[in-house]
C-alpha cells in the first residue's frame, strides 16, 4: 500500500520538471503567493458566480425597483440582505459584481490567449524565416507599438461598434505585437542552436520545426508578458466600457458597473462605483504582482 | 546628422501615409454621417443634397484622394457638427490638453524621481519594498476609477477641489494657461494628479532600476576611492548618467500621456482634445476623428525624433550614425 503512495515524489525527483525551480523561486516571495491565491480565488468566484450570487441581477423577475439605491448592509422588510447595497434599478451589487467579474476575466483571458497565439506565431515565423518576411512583420510590430493601446482600441471600437467579440478583437490587435517582439528576439538566438540544426537535417518541415522545436524554448517571456497583458487587457476593457465604447449594457463588466455608478456618485451613492472598482483593483493588482514575480524568477540575469 | 534627419523625415512621411490610409478606410465603415446630421423629418431630396454636399456620393478612392491632397495643404476637412475646419477645432483644444499633460509629467517626475532614487540607493529595505509594491499598485489602478475616487474624496467628501471643467485662464508670457490664477490651478490639481499617477509608477521603477545599475559601475567606485562625498557622487555623477534614459522614456511617454488624457479629460470634463475626440466618435464626426488621429500620429513621430536627438546631446556614448 505504501509503495504507490511514495513513488510519485520519488519519480518527480528522478525527472525534475523544468518548471520546478521556477515554482521554488516564485514561492520564495510571500506577497507573490498571496497574490496567486487571490487570483485563484477570484477565478473560482467568477466561475461559480451564478450559483453563489444572492440573485440573478439580469433576471427582471428577481429584481425589484423598490430595492433601488439601498446603501450597503441593508436588510429589506422581506428579509433580503444587500451586503454591498443596490444600484438604481434595485440590483444587488454583490451579485452584479460576481457576474461582472466573470465578464471581465473572460475578456481579459480570451484576448490574452488569442494575442499569444497570433503574436507568438508571427514572432517565431519572423525569426525563423528572416529576410523580407521578418522585415515586414517587424515593421508592422514597430508600427503597432508606436501607438498607445488606448488610442488603437478606441479607434477600432469607433469603427466596429460595441460587443464582446469586438472588444476582444481590438484588445488582440493592440497586444499581439508585444509577444511577437519578445518571442522573435529570443527565437533569433535559439534558431542557431544545434537542436534546430538537428531537426532540419532530419528533413522536418518548417512548421514542425518552428512550432514543435523552436516554440517551447521561447516561452519564458511569453508567460511574463502574458500575465501582465491579461491585467492590462482587463483594465483596458474596463476603461473602454467606462467611456461607453466597450461592452453593451446587456453584458455588464466591472467597468460598466463603475460607469453606471459614476452618474449617481455626485448624489452621494458612492457604493455603486466604489465596490466594483475595488474588486477590479484587487484583480489587476494580484495578477500584476504574480507577473512581476515571474519576471524576476524567469529573468536569466537573476538565474542562480 | 543630416543623413539621419532626412531618413527620419522620410520615415515619418511613410508612417503618416499609412495612418492616413488606416484612418480613412477605418472610419469610412462607421455609419452614415448624413443620417446623424439630418433631422428625422428630412425629405429624400434634402437627404440627397446633404450627401452630395458632404461628398459622400463619390467613390471611396476619390474621397480618399481628395482627403489626402487637402490634408497635404493643411486642410483636414470641415467638422460635420461644428462646421468649422477640424484642424482649427483640434488646435483650439490642444493647449488645454498640453497644459494637463505637462502638469502631469512634472508631478510624476517631481514625486517619482526622489522615491525611485531612495529605493534604488537602499535596495531591499522595508521602505524600498513598500515603494516597489506601491508602484505595482500604482499601475494596477484603473485610471478612470482612480479619477472617480479622487472626485469622491476631494470634491464630494472633503469639498476642497472642484471636480470638473477648466478654471479661468490668464496669460503668462503670451500663453493662455490655468497657472495664471489660483482658481485655475485649483481646477488643474485633480485632473493633473490623476494623469500623473498613471506615469508615476513608471518613473519610480525606471529611476530605481537605473540607480541600482549605475551604483555598481566602476566610475562610482573610482569616485568613492577619490574620496568624493556621497552627495556629490549621486547628485552629479550618477545623476548625469541616469538623466538620459529617464528623459528619453519620459519624453516618449509624453505622447502616450496626451493619448491617455482622453480618460482623464472625460472624467473631469476638461475641455481638451480628449473630450473632443470622444464626442466626435459618438457623433460620427469623421473629419474631426481623422484629423485628431493624424495630428496625434505626427506629434508622436516628432516626439520620438526630438528624444533621439536629445539623447545624443545628453549621452555622448550614443552616436546618431549607429541608429537606423
Amino acid at each position: 500500500m505504501s509503495a504507490p503512495a511514495e513513488s510519485p515524489p520519488a519519480g518527480s525527483e528522478a525527472a525534475p520538471s523544468r518548471w520546478r525551480p521556477v515554482w521554488d523561486g516564485f514561492a520564495e516571495s510571500r506577497t507573490a503567493l498571496i497574490a496567486l491565491a487571490v487570483c485563484v480565488i477570484l477565478l473560482v468566484l467568477a466561475l461559480i458566480g451564478p450559483w453563489i450570487a444572492p440573485q440573478n441581477p439580469y433576471d427582471l423577475a428577481e429584481i425589484s425597483f423598490f430595492d433601488g439605491r439601498l446603501p450597503p448592509l441593508t436588510v429589506t422588510p422581506e428579509g433580503k440582505l444587500f451586503l454591498l447595497g443596490s444600484d438604481n434599478q434595485g440590483r444587488d451589487m454583490l451579485s452584479a459584481m460576481l457576474y461582472g467579474l466573470k465578464t471581465s476575466l473572460f475578456v481579459g483571458v480570451a484576448s490574452g490567449v488569442l494575442a499569444i497565439v497570433v503574436g507568438v506565431s508571427l514572432g517565431l515565423v519572423a525569426a525563423y524565416a528572416g529576410g523580407a518576411v521578418d522585415a515586414l512583420i517587424m515593421r508592422v510590430v514597430d508600427f503597432m507599438l508606436s501607438f498607445p493601446t488606448i488610442l488603437v482600441a478606441l479607434m477600432m471600437l469607433a469603427a466596429l461598434g460595441q460587443g464582446v467579440d469586438k472588444v476582444i478583437l481590438a484588445l488582440v490587435l493592440v497586444q499581439w505585437a508585444y509577444f511577437a517582439r519578445a518571442v522573435r528576439a529570443l527565437a533569433l538566438s535559439e534558431r542557431n542552436k544545434e537542436y534546430i540544426e538537428a531537426a532540419r537535417s532530419l528533413g522536418l518541415g518548417w512548421p514542425r520545426i518552428v512550432f514543435r522545436h523552436l516554440a517551447p524554448n521561447c516561452m519564458a517571456p511569453v508567460i511574463v508578458i502574458g500575465t501582465m497583458q491579461v491585467a492590462s487587457a482587463i483594465s483596458a476593457e474596463a476603461t473602454l466600457s467606462f467611456l461607453g465604447l466597450g461592452l453593451p449594457i446587456t453584458q455588464p463588466s466591472l467597468g460598466l458597473l463603475i460607469s453606471n455608478g459614476f452618474n449617481v456618485m455626485l448624489a452621494g451613492l458612492y457604493w455603486i462605483s466604489v465596490f466594483p472598482g475595488l474588486l477590479l483593483l484587487v484583480l489587476i493588482f494580484a495578477v500584476n504582482i504574480v507577473g512581476d514575480r515571474l519576471r524576476e524568477v524567469l529573468n536569466p540575469r537573476n538565474a542562480r | 546628422m543630416a543623413v539621419f534627419l532626412i531618413r527620419r523625415v522620410l520615415q515619418m512621411a511613410m508612417v503618416l501615409l499609412a495612418v492616413s490610409l488606416v484612418v480613412f478606410f477605418g472610419l469610412y465603415s462607421i455609419g452614415n454621417p448624413a443620417e446623424i446630421l439630418l433631422p428625422d423629418d428630412a425629405t429624400a431630396s434634402e437627404r440627397a443634397a446633404a450627401i452630395i454636399a458632404l461628398g459622400l456620393d463619390r467613390p471611396i478612392w476619390v474621397q480618399y484622394w481628395v482627403f489626402l491632397t487637402n490634408a497635404l495643404q493643411g486642410d483636414l476637412g470641415t467638422s460635420f457638427v461644428y462646421n468649422v475646419p477640424s484642424i482649427t477645432l483640434i488646435f483650439q483644444r490642444f493647449p488645454a490638453t498640453l497644459e494637463l499633460a505637462v502638469a502631469a509629467l512634472l508631478i510624476a517626475l517631481a514625486v517619482g524621481a526622489p522615491l525611485g532614487l531612495y529605493a534604488g540607493l537602499h535596495p531591499d529595505t522595508p521602505l524600498d519594498r513598500t515603494i516597489v509594491t506601491g508602484s505595482i499598485l500604482g499601475f494596477s489602478l484603473p485610471n478612470f476609477w482612480q479619477g472617480l475616487m479622487l472626485i469622491l474624496i476631494f470634491s464630494i467628501l472633503l469639498g476642497w477641489l472642484p471636480s470638473s471643467g477648466r478654471g479661468p485662464t490668464g496669460e503668462i508670457l503670451g500663453i493662455e494657461t490655468s497657472f495664471a490664477s489660483w482658481e485655475g490651478i485649483r481646477h488643474l490639481i485633480l485632473p493633473a494628479t490623476n494623469l500623473a499617477l498613471f506615469k508615476l509608477s513608471l518613473v519610480i521603477r525606471l529611476t530605481r532600476a537605473q540607480v541600482r545599475e549605475t551604483m555598481q559601475l566602476d566610475f562610482v567606485k573610482f569616485a568613492r576611492a577619490r574620496g568624493l562625498s556621497d552627495r556629490r557622487i549621486i547628485g552629479v555623477h550618477v545623476g548625469k548618467t541616469i538623466a538620459a534614459p529617464i528623459i528619453t522614456v519620459v519624453g516618449m511617454e509624453f505622447g502616450s500621456v496626451i493619448a491617455f488624457a482622453v480618460i482623464t479629460e472625460s472624467i473631469f470634463a476638461w475641455p481638451g482634445m480628449g473630450t473632443l475626440i470622444i464626442d466626435s466618435i459618438n457623433k460620427l464626426d469623421r473629419p474631426v476623428v481623422a484629423a485628431y488621429l493624424l495630428v496625434i500620429t505626427a506629434l508622436f513621430i516628432l516626439l520620438n525624433l526630438i528624444v533621439d536627438v536629445l539623447y545624443t546631446v545628453l549621452d555622448p556614448r550614443v552616436r546618431l550614425g549607429a541608429m537606423k
